[in-house]
């Protein structure tokens, strides 16, 4: 059961906007009055006022709109993506993590592994997945998720979408520093095809433990960074409510990665957002995935670990020899 | 009072007008005396330093910086620094309470070091290796674009040469003021770590007070052998966020070198005075 999509301050104008278009119509549909002309006219407002609002977001906003809890999730992707999908559970070491989840499936016909955070839409659902954010169990998972793909020789597919790993008592005893390093190391290694695309959240080595992609894409209104807004705020400016602030000097937007190149595809999401229309958005991506992985599956497995060890070794902005 | 303990007050008085700061390496630190702050001693500088470093009389480790390191661990006059001449750019334009450029310029005037890491090749009982260590001193040893590529380096010379690598570990984490670039240093850094284990020389990663973070969570825990001198800080998040996230006070002794020796999470505990022999052991075994 999901709870009420929350809307977001900058979007409620074209909401209450959209809301009276629908009321026109309910009563044009009457047949009482006609309306089509007012709400021909409104429609052309609401269009122009959503291109006003979106033309000029703020990054602030983008980390809003990233975390819009009707934002699709990995699991709406799979279901719009992928058939066949299989979930394969549990780290075998300790225990099973829902905030972290994954198994074979099939992208148009082709067997592959597909992996993700998971958020929950409900209080319940989050409870279940953590609100996104992994214990060392679910990175022990996706490394054995990897290491399984690589056996049988399949390409794998992540979405990356984590406030960051979860920082606890328990996570720290069981080694969450020791497992995100672990899959770094191991996805450098992977001699399959690897695209990690950031859909929602992208939270610091939370989110890079899954994201060691030959390609990482970026839907359009995701982020990307090496801490949350919030979390710079208030070490750098002493006050977490200067997130707006941080957020724009961190550049985490995905226009902002893509400059860094750190991205190599920013994905264009619906007007409005993905969350406004996730079938077009899960389209779009698809056709992105579709385009990279067939260019990846050209290349022998020497051939991707070095394209992947290429892109990263690459990054980096310094002066000196 | 006797004339004993009023003496003693004193001593502590001048010390403490010196502000004498617990992290920054002690040839920096001005006067005399050094007071260790766990157990109150009031220590000469010069014999502390023969010591290198740790409390005669609690075995407090303090910080110890990075090149008295090199040098006391390495062979006489083996150590050849690489890669001195990088230097941090600012690819974000990032400004908090003052210009990353500035901080930059103003933090390698006052330590004379170029950024957080220092690296090269040296002997250690005439076994050759590829070295590195993290100046933590230089804004909390934070990792951005050149501690990465240093890092990197590191890795490479030591598969170039077919040598062992060893890095001294003590920092906060990733640098925030590079963003998404001092993450990405992360990946770079354990990618060319993997490219080096085809050449079968160790690699031991030795963590020290504090190692946390993005350098907690890459190449630092990655150690063919890991270990850690006593009592070091280690773990992948700050003691503060945890106890936000969970809202309770986080048990004594939490994500210290000890407890995660008892969670199966490193090798061995290692006092400095051993490390040298230690370090040349584990060469000696695994070369």
């Amino acid at each position: 059961m999901a709870s009420p999509a929350h809307s977001l301050d900058f979007e409620r104008p074209l909401l209450e906007l959209e809301k009276k278009i629908g009321d026109l119509r309910s009563i044009s549909r009457s047949g009482a009055v006609d309306m089509t002309v007012e709400i021909g006219r409104l429609e052309k407002k609401a269009k122009k006022l959503q291109e006003e609002i979106f033309n000029e977001l703020s990054r602030w906003q983008i980390v809003q709109l990233s975390r819009h809890n009707a934002r699709p999730y990995f699991l709406d992707y799979v279901n719009f993506l992928f058939t066949d999908y299989c979930e394969l559970a549990g780290d075998r070491l300790f225990g099973e993590d829902p905030s972290l989840i994954g198994g074979f499936a099939r992208f148009d016909g082709v067997p592959v592994m597909v992996m993700g955070h998971q958020k929950g839409r409900s209080t319940k659902e989050n409870m279940l997945r953590n609100f996104g954010m992994p214990r060392p169990e679910g990175y022990r998972k996706a490394k054995r998720l990897f290491e399984l793909a690589a056996r049988f020789n399949r390409p794998i597919l992540t979405f990356v979408d984590t406030p960051g790993a979860y920082p606890g008592i328990g996570a720290e005893e069981r080694g969450q520093a020791e497992a995100i390093a672990t899959n770094l190391e191991v996805m450098a290694g992977l001699p399959v095809p690897v695209i990690s695309t950031v859909i929602g959240e992208g939270g610091s080595g939370g989110a890079l433990a899954i994201g060691v992609g030959n390609r990482v894409l970026m839907m359009q209104y995701s982020i990307y960074s090496v801490i949350s807004p919030e979390g710079c705020a208030s070490i750098l400016f002493r006050d977490a409510t200067r997130a707006d602030k941080a957020a724009e000097a961190l550049k985490l937007v995905a226009t902002d990665l893509k400059a860094l190149g750190v991205v190599d595809e920013v994905i264009v999401e619906p007007a409005g957002g993905a969350h406004r229309n996730p079938a077009q958005a899960a389209e779009s991506l698809g056709a992105a995935l579709k385009k990279h992985l067939r260019e990846l599956t050209k290349l022998k497995p020497d051939q991707l670990v070095d394209d992947r060890y290429d892109k990263f070794r690459a990054l980096g902005v310094f002066s000196g020899k | 009072m006797s004339w004993y303990a009023k003496k003693k007050p004193k001593i502590a008085a001048s010390v403490e007008a010196d502000e004498v700061d617990q992290r920054s390496a002690p040839s920096r630190m001005e006067g005399l005396w050094v007071k260790c702050e766990p157990c109150g001693e009031i220590l000469l500088r010069e014999e502390l330093e023969r010591a290198l470093n740790v409390c005669p009389s609690c075995n407090h480790h303090m910080a110890w910086n990075a090149r008295a390191r090199m040098l006391a661990l390495c062979d006489e006059g083996s150590f050849e620094e690489h890669d001195e001449g990088l230097e941090a750019q600012d690819p974000l334009g990032f400004s908090d309470s003052k210009k990353y450029r500035d901080r930059i310029k103003s933090t390698r005037k006052a330590l004379n070091e170029n950024d957080a890491f220092v690296s090269g090749t040296a002997r250690i009982d005439g076994q050759h290796v590829s070295i590195g260590a993290f100046l933590f001193e230089f804004m909390g040893g934070s990792m951005g674009s050149v501690v990465g590529e240093k890092v990197t380096r590191v890795f490479e010379r030591a598969r170039e040469l077919d040598v062992p690598a060893i890095v001294f570990s003590s920092s906060g984490g990733a640098r925030m003021q590079e963003g998404i670039l001092s993450l990405m240093q992360m990946a770079k850094t354990c990618a060319a770590l993997n490219r080096f284990r085809e050449v079968r020389k160790p690699y031991i990663s030795v963590l020290l007070n504090p190692t946390t973070g993005g350098v907690a969570a890459s190449f630092s825990w990655l150690g063919d052998v890991v270990i850690a001198e006593p009592r070091a800080l280690i773990g992948f998040a700050g003691a503060r966020v945890i106890e936000q996230t969970i809202r309770q006070k986080l048990p004594e002794g939490f994500q210290r070198s000890e407890f995660l020796l008892e969670h199966g999470m490193i090798d061995a505990i290692v006092q400095r005075k051993e490390l040298r022999a230690k370090l040349s052991q584990i060469i000696g075994l695994l070369s």
